[in-house]
């Protein structure tokens, strides 16, 4: 009772524009701990570096042209891998949601395959790629391919049979069926599956990059781990988050406005 | 014609000789290719699922322009032969005849659930109704003309998510009437409905029914509905017509008059005799 009667209070309070700004108000205040923490002596710069230095050495590597080339590098590997994993996955996805017998053909092998932990198979990849681009690109697209297989699967197989049915009888062929109701109704599920693939692609980047690369994010870590370059360090995990944060967002945007019809992405 | 044209602008303000035309050339395309409905006659019928046979021999003759309404228990059979005369299941013998020259998008179903498309505004939903003439140049046209009937135009442009249960449902009916439909199967098309909704629901189905003049089969649990609608009401028992109860009580009807009330009781009694569910008493 004293809850219901204290939320329009609260609410009102809220000032108009606060909403898209109160995210950013926790890792703010760690940023504000952090640098107070650092600049007392209370954690020692060489164990974590203060946030003004680690800005500091992004400068040095902005300006040295290092930094933009790095995750240039790291972006191209990321895209290139997502695209020809998560094309090959949403392919399957394709043949073996519609096709009974395409399913029964690949579908057991690839849940066989899916079972491998794909980062175990790194000595095995260097063997066969040694450390150039392709190495890092057949990593990523296998990391990627599941998650989108699945869920395109997943959502081709959930489609509403009623819908279906409809189609049907409204005389759709079979493009139009697939253009107008299937398609259309796997959509969610398919953007859960690229939003788990995003996630991996990096995961999978950066264990890649830091174990066999010669140019990356990753590598830029490795390499200043040698030299104690502590805030490059912290600075390249820096890097990652935000462009984990990116690509999420991205297909944030994508998704809302691709799926405006869906209840949950109407505005009220 | 001139009768035709008097009938259906009665207290019009002199009208330009264009819209007469206009008027003129709609009327006769309604006269023409719809605006008629197909006979159904149907033979020896039967339907088995696995052991269980669900129907076991329907002869039925249903004349064009019919208004048909088809109650019964659950499990009866009703909704199958529904499904038979749509042909969304194929039967196991016997035929089911349309007069002649019926076209596949003549005949039209509306399930108890609405079935649009959430991913499509109303507008294209109603376009689906089309079928294969949806890439004609008037596509959009008739079914805004479609939506109009059932009282919906200034909805086109929302999402079915944001309509409620009844408004979603004369969606469905815009989108089966589109094509203008010579039969037209609706399978308990109203009873997810709220009572209120069900009435107004109601008399749009007897509306448009009278307007185009499709042969119409309506599957129903409700039996008032039944007698309150249709021209002949069948009772299915065990995969039987058990009955077979002609309607002659003059349109439009008064919902809850005396003689739809003794109608309805009588059919309930024949209903409530045949079970010997002691749990239906």
């Amino acid at each position: 009772m004293s809850l219901s009667e204290s939320l329009p209070r609260v609410r009102s309070l809220r000032l108009p524009r606060a909403d898209g700004m109160v995210q950013w108000i926790v890792p703010l205040v760690i940023l504000v701990i952090w640098q107070a923490a650092c600049a007392t002596g209370l954690v020692p710069t060489r164990v974590l570096p203060a946030p003004s230095d680690v800005a500091l050495a992004g400068w040095k590597l902005l300006l040295s042209g290092e930094l933009v080339r790095n995750i240039w590098v790291s972006f191209w590997r990321a895209s290139v891998g997502f695209v020809i994993g998560g094309g090959i996955g949403f392919a399957f996805g394709l043949a073996n949601g519609l096709s009974q017998f395409s399913n029964k053909l690949t579908d057991t092998s690839l849940q066989m395959v899916r079972n491998i932990p794909h980062l175990a198979l790194i000595p095995l990849v260097i063997l066969w790629f040694g450390i150039d681009e392709s190495a890092k690109l057949f990593l990523v697209a296998l990391g990627v391919f599941f998650p989108i297989y699945l869920n395109t699967l997943h959502g081709i197989r959930t489609v509403d049979p009623q819908l279906i049915e409809m189609g049907r009888i409204y005389g759709m062929t079979d493009g139009e069926l697939f253009r107008r109701v299937i398609f259309p109704g796997a959509l969610p599920s398919i953007f859960v599956g690229i939003r788990f693939a995003l996630g991996i692609m990096w995961l999978t980047l950066i264990v890649a990059e830091t174990i066999a690369a010669s140019s990356g994010l990753g590598y830029m870590a490795m390499q200043a781990r040698e030299f104690m370059q502590i805030d490059v360090v912290v600075l390249s995990i820096l890097i990652y988050a935000l462009l984990g944060k990116l690509a999420d967002s991205a297909s944030r945007v994508l998704e809302r406005l691709t799926l405006s019809w869906h209840p949950a992405f109407q505005k009220h | 014609m001139q009768e035709a044209l008097r009938f259906l602008a009665p207290d019009a303000e002199p009208v330009e000789r264009a819209d007469f035309i206009e008027q003129a050339r709609l009327v006769q395309r309604d006269q023409e290719d719809s605006a008629r409905g197909l006979p159904l006659t149907i033979r020896a019928l039967r339907k088995s699922f696995g052991d269980h046979e669900v129907l076991r021999g329907i002869d039925l003759h249903i004349p064009a322009g019919q208004f048909v309404a088809v109650v019964g228990r659950s499990g009866c059979g009703k909704s199958t032969l529904l499904r038979l005369i749509a042909g969304l299941e194929t039967s196991d013998a016997g035929t089911i005849s349309f007069g002649e020259g019926a076209r596949p998008e003549d005949v039209r179903v509306m399930f108890q659930e609405p079935r649009l498309l959430p991913w499509a505004r109303v507008l294209s939903n109603v376009e689906v109704g089309l079928g294969r003439q949806r890439a004609s140049a008037d596509a959009q046209a008739r079914a805004e003309k479609a939506l109009g009937e059932v009282g919906l135009d200034d909805r086109r442009a929302q999402w079915p998510a944001v309509l409620s249960g009844g408004q979603k449902q004369r969606v469905a009916l815009a989108r089966a009437l589109v094509s203008r439909p010579r039969v037209l199967a609706f399978d308990e098309p109203l009873g997810a409905l709220d009572a209120l909704t069900r009435i107004s629901m109601q008399r749009l189905l007897e509306r448009v029914w009278h307007d185009q003049a499709f042969t119409a089969i309506l599957v129903t649990h409700d039996v008032s509905e039944a007698v309150a609608l249709a021209d002949r009401v069948l009772v299915i028992e065990d995969g039987r017509i058990a009955h077979d109860v002609n309607v002659d009580i003059p349109r439009p009807r008064r919902r809850g008059s005396a003689a739809l009330a003794a109608l309805e009781g009588s059919i309930l009694r024949d209903l409530l005799k045949s079970g010997d569910d002691p749990s239906d008493q």
